[in-house]
C-alpha cells in the first residue's frame, strides 16, 4: 500500500473556531477543534478517524470538504493545496470527494424525491446527457441495492437504511474518487449498520473508492478500514495499520477505547476487568498543558504534565505520541514531526 | 383528501355561522336605537313606532333572527334600513374590489419587500445588514397603521403632490389610475405585515440552512443561488406560509382603518358607517363576508400544506 500515490494528505492543519463575547463581539479565546493533524491517505484506502465525541473528527472531514477553511496548515488533494482551488477546479474538486453524513434523518432535502436527491448533482454538474439521467438514477439506486421504485418516494416515506442507501448514492452520483464517511452508519440499527458496511465494502471493491471514515465504534471501523488513526482533543495520538493498531495498542488512550469495547460472548465479558478511562474530555478551548490526555491518563509523569508529545514511528507505519512509548523513552530530545 | 376538504369546507361554515349569530345579538345588545338616530328630533313615538313595525325591528328578537337567518340561507342578506334602502349585497359587492385590490397590493408590497430583506438578513446574519433590516422591521411593527397612512398623505400627496391623497378608481378605467390611487393606502397596511413576514422568513432561513441538508446540497456543489432558491427557501417558506394566514387578518383589519382614512368606500368603510349608523343589515352582511374571506384563506393555507410539504398529508 506504500508504494501508491496519496490521495488526501493533511498536514499540520490546525482548525480553530473564535469565542467572541460581549458588546463588541471580542475575541476572548479559542476552541482548537483540529490542533495540529497530519496524515496521508492513499487511493484505494479506507483510512479511519476515531475518537471521543468532540475530539474534532467531524471537523477534520469538514476541513477535507472544503466546508470548513483551515486556520493553518496544508491540505492537498492529489498533490493540489485545497485551499489555492477557485472556479472550476473547486467544482471539480467538489466532485472527486464525496460525503455521506451521519444522520440520515436529516441530511436529505424533504422536498424532494429519492430521484431529485440523486439527479440532482448529475444535471446540475452535466455528467450526463439529460435523455441519460433516469437510466443513471436507476444504475444507481441498483448500486446501492434499492429497487427502482425508489426515485418516486420522498426520504420520510423510508426507513433509516434506505435513506442512507439514497445518501450514498447520492454521493456515488458525482462519480467520486474518495467519500468521507462522517459517522455514517452510527445513526442506523445494528443490523442496518451491517449491510451498509456490506455495501460500502462491495462499493470500493468494484469502484475503487478511497474512504476517510470517521465513527466512534471501533469494532466498526476495525471491519472497514486498512489504517486507523486515533483522535483525542484536536490531535492524532496514534496512527497505524488497523490490525497493528488492535493487536498492539500503544496510546493509553488507545488501550482504554479497545478495551471499553465489550466481548460478544458473556461468559468472557463476565470475567473481563474494565479499568474505565476517569474523567471528561476537557474543553478544546482550555487544552491542559504538556500532553493533553495527562489528566485521564494513568501513566501520567511530570514529563507529560509540561511537554506535549509529538507523533514518533515505533513501527513501521505505526506512529504514537506519547511520553511512555518506548522509542520516547529512549530519545528524550525533541521529536521532529515525522511522518511515513 | 377531498373528504378533508369537505370536511374543512363544512367546518368553516360553521364558524361563519357562529360568528354571524354572534354579531346579530351583539349588535342588539350595543346602546342605540337606529330608528332613533335616524329621525334624531324629526318624528314623535308614533313616528318611531310605525318606523320600527315597517322594518320589522318590533318582533322578538328570535323571531327577527329566524326571518334574517332564513333569508341569508337564500342569498338576501337585506336591504340597509336607511333611505334608498340599498339592498346590503349590492353594498357588498361593490365594496369587495375596492378592499380586495388594496389588500392584495398591499400583499404584494409587503412579499417584495419582506423575501429580499429576510434573504439578506439571514445570510449576512449578526451584520450591519441584518441589523438594519431588524431595525426597520421593528419600527414598521411599531407605527400604527392609520397614523402611517396620515404620514404617507403630508408627505407624497400634500407636500410633494405626486399621488391622490383619497379616493379609489376601478382598474378597468386604467391600470395606472387604480394604482396610483392605491399605493399610499397599500403601503400603510403593508408596513406592518411585511416587517412580520421579514423576520419569520429571517429566523425560519436561518434553521434551514444550518440543517444537514443544506450540508448536502453544498457538498453538491451547487451554486449560492441554487442553494438558496431550490432548497432553502422552499422549506423555509412553510413555516412563512402559516403566519402568512394569520397575518392575512392584519392586512384585513388594517383596510377597516386605513380605508377611512383615505376614504375608499370599501368593506372597512361599509362596516364602520354601519356600526355608526346602527345599520343592522349592513354590519351583519360586511362581519359575515369578512369572516368569509379569513376563514377560506386560512383554508386555503392549509390547503398550501399539503402541495409545499409533501411531509404533511391532509387526511
Amino acid at each position: 500500500m506504500t508504494a501508491t500515490a496519496s490521495l488526501l494528505e493533511f498536514n499540520d492543519v490546525h482548525v480553530h473556531f473564535p469565542i467572541r463575547q460581549g458588546l463588541f463581539k471580542r475575541e476572548v479565546g479559542r476552541i482548537r477543534a483540529v490542533n495540529g493533524v497530519s496524515f496521508d491517505i492513499k487511493r484505494g484506502q479506507a483510512f479511519g478517524l476515531v475518537g471521543e465525541s468532540g475530539c474534532g473528527k467531524s471537523t477534520v472531514a469538514r476541513a477535507a470538504l472544503k466546508l470548513e477553511e483551515p486556520t493553518s496548515g496544508s491540505i492537498r488533494y492529489a498533490g493540489e493545496h485545497v485551499s489555492l482551488l477557485v472556479g472550476p477546479a473547486m467544482v471539480k474538486y467538489r466532485r472527486k470527494m464525496q460525503a455521506v453524513f451521519q444522520d440520515p434523518f436529516s441530511s436529505l432535502n424533504p422536498r424532494q424525491k429519492a430521484g431529485q436527491i440523486i439527479a440532482e448533482p448529475i444535471r446540475v454538474h452535466g455528467l450526463k446527457p439529460p435523455s441519460q439521467i433516469k437510466a443513471e438514477v436507476h444504475r444507481l439506486l441498483d448500486l446501492c441495492g434499492l429497487p427502482t421504485r425508489f426515485e418516486g418516494l420522498y426520504p420520510h416515506e423510508m426507513s433509516g437504511g434506505q435513506r442512507q442507501r439514497i445518501g450514498i448514492a447520492r454521493a456515488l452520483a458525482m462519480n467520486p474518487e474518495l467519500i468521507v464517511a462522517d459517522e455514517a452508519v452510527s445513526a442506523l440499527d445494528v443490523s442496518i449498520q451491517a449491510q451498509i458496511i456490506t455495501l460500502l465494502e462491495d462499493l470500493q471493491r468494484e469502484l475503487g473508492l478511497t474512504y476517510l471514515f470517521i465513527g466512534h465504534d471501533l469494532s466498526v471501523v476495525r471491519h472497514i478500514c486498512d489504517h486507523v488513526a486515533v483522535m483525542y482533543l484536536g490531535r492524532i495520538v496514534e496512527s497505524a495499520p488497523s490490525e497493528e493498531l488492535f493487536s498492539n495498542p500503544t496510546h493509553p488512550y488507545t488501550r482504554a477505547l479497545i478495551d471499553a469495547v465489550p466481548n460478544p460472548d458473556p461468559a468472557v465479558e463476565a470475567g473481563r476487568h474494565v479499568e474505565p478511562l476517569a474523567g471528561e474530555v476537557p474543553s478544546p478551548a482550555n487544552p491542559p498543558s504538556g500532553c493533553v490526555f495527562h489528566p485521564r491518563c494513568p501513566l501520567a509523569t511530570d514529563r507529560c504534565r509540561t511537554q506535549s508529545p509529538d507523533l514518533q514511528t515505533i513501527e513501521p507505519n505505526h506512529d504514537v505520541a506519547c511520553w511512555n512509548s518506548p522509542q520516547a523513552k529512549a530519545t528524550p530530545t525533541t521529536a521532529q514531526r515525522n511522518l511515513t | 383528501m377531498a373528504s378533508y376538504i369537505l370536511r374543512r369546507f363544512i367546518g368553516s361554515v360553521v364558524v361563519m355561522w357562529a360568528v354571524a349569530t354572534l354579531v346579530f345579538f351583539m349588535l342588539r345588545l350595543v346602546p342605540g336605537d337606529p330608528i332613533a338616530a335616524m329621525l334624531a328630533d324629526a318624528g314623535g313615538p308614533e313616528e318611531m313606532e310605525a318606523m320600527h313595525r315597517r322594518l320589522g325591528l318590533d318582533r322578538a328578537l328570535v323571531v327577527q333572527y329566524g326571518i334574517w337567518f332564513w333569508n341569508m340561507l337564500q342569498g338576501d342578506l337585506g336591504s340597509s334600513i336607511y333611505g334608498s334602502r340599498i339592498p346590503v349585497t349590492q353594498i357588498i359587492v361593490e365594496a369587495i374590489p375596492r378592499t380586495l385590490s388594496l389588500s392584495l397590493l398591499a400583499f404584494v408590497i409587503a412579499m417584495v419587500i419582506a423575501v429580499p430583506a429576510g434573504i439578506l438578513s439571514a445570510t449576512r446574519r449578526n451584520t450591519l445588514t441584518d441589523n438594519t433590516v431588524s431595525f426597520f422591521a421593528f419600527l414598521g411593527l411599531s407605527m400604527p397603521d392609520f397614523w402611517l397612512a396620515i404620514l404617507l398623505i403630508i408627505v407624497f400627496a400634500a407636500n410633494l403632490q405626486w399621488l391622490p391623497a383619497i379616493g379609489y378608481t376601478p382598474i378597468d378605467e386604467g391600470l395606472w389610475e387604480w394604482f396610483r390611487h392605491l399605493i399610499l393606502p397599500a403601503i400603510a397596511i403593508g408596513t406592518a405585515f411585511s416587517a412580520i413576514i421579514a423576520r419569520m422568513i429571517r429566523s425560519s432561513l436561518l434553521e434551514v440552512l444550518s440543517s444537514d441538508y443544506m450540508r448536502t446540497a453544498r457538498s453538491k456543489g451547487l451554486t449560492p443561488w441554487m442553494l438558496m432558491w431550490g432548497h432553502a427557501l422552499p422549506n423555509a417558506m412553510i413555516p412563512v406560509i402559516t403566519v402568512m394566514g394569520i397575518a392575512f387578518a392584519l392586512l384585513i383589519s388594517g383596510a377597516v382603518v386605513v380605508e377611512n382614512v383615505f376614504a375608499i368606500k370599501g368593506l372597512g368603510r361599509v362596516l364602520i358607517e354601519g356600526i355608526l349608523n346602527r345599520d343592522y343589515p349592513v354590519v351583519q352582511g360586511a362581519v359575515l363576508v369578512v369572516s368569509a374571506i379569513f376563514v377560506f384563506s386560512n383554508l386555503l393555507v392549509d390547503l398550501l400544506y399539503g402541495v409545499i410539504d409533501p411531509r404533511i398529508r391532509l387526511h
